[in-house]
């Protein structure tokens, strides 16, 4: 026993024990996530059952189980529900049954025990629906302008083939919306702008004022166009719907403009899951939002999170080397560089919240506020840069990261050898053509280190950004089209912000509840891809700049 | 048993000292160059100098001879890796140095306020104890201090630079197909000769070596003191060596410092067949040190 206790093995017990146990937990996290996540794309199976409760009127149910659990019998009475006679626990599920503007309740526990007559009917129907959910039931007709045009088994291939004919003309829609008439508006916003300007000047003579009404009028009459266009397309949108009948008989008409999906999951083999599976990934990553963010896609979010990260990188970066650089190589080192040190490491410390009051105190307000009233006077009140927005948010999550890459960068320099800088020095380089020849290219892998960190910390943090321009909901991408194509001063979405949006604030928790877990999983994700360039950068540099004397 | 009397056996019998090939300093006859002929590079007077209170160098007066190699010897710590860092002002980094005394170089005073440093090291190149390449390519390595004056590459200038540095080191045909690879693949001593053509690429007047080959093999040691044979024709060296043998077999001068004191300095053949001091005597022949 003595002699294992001097051999050191207990030693590296304890040291890999304390590594597997880091590994697991990550390893964990990420696997529990991902498949509480990624499960939420897969077509289930649609259940019918009956619902007999002894005593009740027995009742029909048609949905997709998506929990389940076992409870002693008290908290299922507590719960108000029915519970079998001479049973300690129940085994209850939670089932999916869609439908939310007919009976107000979508997601229901049910006791197993009491679910007779189960089955998977094959022709059960699941629709998506731009709003009010999902709803399950049975289809029994498509319908051209009233009047029914294939009933059936044979309705099922007409359903399919008009869901994606208003499919198109909803993007067609869209676009018109989001990309034409958002254009006009824009010129619109531009004119009164300038007409404000001319106004402010003095410079507002009868001649702007003619010129100015005349392109206006030219774009009303291009919104009118666009809007009889879109009006038009509306009409087609609405030519179709649906006939279902739902769990309970009841039978209702559905116009398709509102269907995003339609798809009978029991009737449909692996092959098709699959590609159904794949089609609404896509449309999580790719897609916009709807119905407070529980439904639909977080591309705005994911857009905006990788931006503004982009954004952050190209302030902090520079800024802090710079500081480095000068802390190390050029200041005296004394108390008082010793006193910046230790403020910049404290800086570190300090919670995010803190910053993110500092960004809309100074930044927004003071910096914003200043920037408007000297460089866009025409639209206040109405403020341009004096409001919350990607910029200030960028360069609110700089200020918190500045203290990684400046301490980053200060271990890199003072790791390069001594003797090459004599050496450099020693050829007749001044200090500055040694620092910026070969010190600095020699550091830079320990610069992006510092990057690294500060991307990591940057992408997840969501406190401060709730104060300095992060939204819910952002109409717009802070990048477009639109003249001047980056639009800095525009709010954003942001992926952290819409975990905490969308698991807390949400009218739906039930349906929301996937969607979280998915959307934490596309940042790790993002930050994990962002980190791996960061990566792989890093080792490119260190291979180029490794030095063999020291 | 007098001194003089044993020092022949002393150096060739006895395998715990150090011997000398003396046939090495055959036709060479100390008096027929004294230093006080010689034209002259750097010439110190009085020289001191200080980390903070401690003395490090002890009013040093020495003159150091054009083309040719002198050699500094003594134990560790008696200051002459400081003395030949003082001659291209290198201590100027440490912030605790102090100097006193005179140092010229061609009559110049280096430590003149209006002297330019960085000018200085370009006429007085430096090799270190270890090799210290840039990681950069071979190339870039040789090209670097010209780089740093601003020549361009205009009809090939600086590829002929580097050719005839590269050449001058005695390593061009070892690296010629492969300059554009990094200079961290080389070896010890090549990357030794590689800082020695880095080094003169931008032509020095003077060339410091400190303990150039300490750290290298014996083969790589030899091809280095050839390098250095060769390079007297052209530049005045100066070389620390903890190697006796280095030593007699490249300077035509030594000085011998023992704790910051120049104790002698005279042509290498009196050094080490007849010094004056018996303190040198001990040194070159292993009795101390």
């Amino acid at each position: 026993m003595k002699n294992w206790l001097k051999s050191g093995t207990p030693w590296i017990w304890l040291n890999a024990g304390a590594a597997a146990i880091c590994l697991i937990m990550v390893a964990g996290l990420v696997a529990l996530i991902a498949v509480r996540g990624l499960g939420h794309f897969w077509p289930g199976p649609v259940m019918e059952a009956t619902y007999a409760v002894p005593g009740q009127e027995p009742v029909r149910v048609l949905g997709e189980r998506v929990n389940d659990e076992t409870v002693t019998a008290s908290v299922v009475e507590d719960a108000g529900q029915p519970v079998p006679e001479d049973m300690e626990v129940v085994h209850r599920w939670l089932i999916k049954l869609g439908n939310r503007d007919l009976t107000g309740r979508d997601f229901l526990w049910f006791v197993e025990p009491f679910l007779v007559d189960r089955s998977y009917p094959h022709d059960a129907l699941h629709l998506e629906r731009m709003e009010w959910g999902d709803f399950y039931g049975y289809l029994r007709a498509v319908t051209e302008d009233g009047a029914a045009v294939a009933e059936g088994e044979a309705a099922w291939d007409e359903l399919y083939m008009r869901v994606s004919r208003a499919d198109d003309l909803r993007r067609r829609i869209t676009r018109i919306e989001r990309y034409e008439i958002g254009d006009v508006n824009n010129r619109m916003e531009r004119l009164r702008l300038q007409e404000r300007r001319h106004e402010l000047a003095g410079t507002l003579t009868g001649e702007v004022r003619e010129s100015l009404t005349g392109q206006r009028a030219e774009l009303d009459a291009r919104y009118a166009v666009l809007m009889e266009r879109r009006s038009e397309l509306q009409t087609q949108l609405s030519r179709d719907a649906l006939v279902a009948e739902t769990a309970d008989g009841r039978s209702i008409t559905i116009p398709l403009a509102h269907v995003v999906r339609a798809t009978r999951p029991n009737g449909i083999g692996l092959a098709e899951k699959i590609g159904l599976y794949i089609e609404k990934f896509v449309e999580f990553i790719s897609g916009y939002p709807r119905e407070a963010n529980t439904e639909g896609g977080i591309f705005p979010a994911i857009f905006g999170t990788v931006v503004m990260v982009l954004l952050m990188s190209v302030i902090v970066t520079p800024l802090g080397v710079l500081a480095a650089i000068y802390l190390r190589e050029y200041a005296k080192q004394g108390p008082i560089v010793q006193l910046i040190r230790i403020s910049v490491n404290n800086l570190a410390g300090v919670p995010s919240i803190v910053f993110g009051i500092f960004g809309l105190g100074f930044f927004v307000y003071l910096a914003g506020g200043t920037i408007d009233q000297l460089f866009y006077p025409e639209a206040l009140p109405a403020p341009t840069f004096g409001t919350p927005g990607l910029f200030w948010a960028s360069l609110t999550l700089a200020l918190l990261t500045l203290p990684v890459v400046i301490v980053a960068t200060e271990e890199g320099l003072s790791r390069i050898p001594r003797s090459i800088r004599e050496g450099s020095l020693a050829l007749g380089a001044t200090k500055s053509e040694t620092l910026w020849r070969t010190i600095v290219p020699m550091a830079a892998p320990s610069m992006m280190t510092g990057l690294i960190l500060a991307v990591a910390r940057a992408a997840g943090e969501v406190a401060p950004l709730m104060l300095v321009g992060v939204v819910k909901l952002a109409p717009n991408l802070p990048v477009d089209g639109q003249f001047p194509f980056i639009h800095l001063e525009r709010k954003f979405m942001h992926l952290g912000f819409h975990i905490y949006d969308v698991g807390f604030q949400s009218p739906n928790v039930e349906a929301a509840r996937p969607l979280v877990y998915a959307t934490a999983l596309t940042l790790v994700v993002i930050i994990i891809v962002l980190n791996l360039a960061a990566i792989t950068i890093r080792s490119r540099l260190r291979e180029k700049f490794k030095s063999t004397s020291d | 048993m007098t001194m003089t009397e044993d020092l022949g056996a002393t150096m060739t019998e006895t395998p715990l000292t150090r011997s000398y090939d003396k046939s090495r300093f055959e036709g060479r006859d100390a008096a027929s160059r004294r230093l006080g002929d010689e034209p002259v590079a750097f010439e110190l007077k009085d020289w001191s100098l200080y980390y903070g209170d401690a003395p490090a160098l002890k009013k040093i007066s020495m003159v150091i001879p054009e083309r040719r190699v002198t050699a500094f010897i003594g134990p560790s710590g008696c200051g002459k890796s400081t003395l030949l860092r003082c001659l291209n002002r290198l201590n100027d980094l440490i912030d605790s140095v102090r100097t006193e005394g005179s140092m010229k170089l061609r009559g110049e005073n280096i430590y003149d306020r209006s002297v330019d440093v960085a000018d200085l090291r370009r006429r007085v190149g430096m090799v270190f104890q270890k090799p210290n390449p840039f990681p950069k390519s071979i190339y870039e390595n040789v090209a670097y201090g010209l780089r740093i004056q601003g020549v361009k590459n205009t009809d090939g200038r600086i590829d002929e630079a580097v050719e005839k540095a590269l050449r001058g080191a005695a390593l061009w045909e070892e690296v010629k197909d492969r300059l554009d690879k990094s200079a961290n693949e080389l070896s010890g001593g090549q990357q030794q000769r590689l800082v020695i053509a880095r080094a003169i690429a931008i032509e020095p007047e003077v060339l410091l070596l400190d303990e150039p080959a300490s750290a290298l093999d014996p083969i790589s040691t030899a091809r280095i003191e050839d390098l250095i044979f060769e390079l007297k024709e052209k530049y005045t060296i100066a070389i620390v060596t903890h190697n006796m043998q280095q030593a007699a077999r490249v300077s035509d001068y030594t000085a011998f410092m023992y704790l910051g004191e120049l104790v002698e300095y005279d042509a290498t053949e009196t050094i080490f067949m007849a010094p004056e001091k018996k303190q040198t005597l001990d040194y070159v022949t292993g009795r101390f040190g």
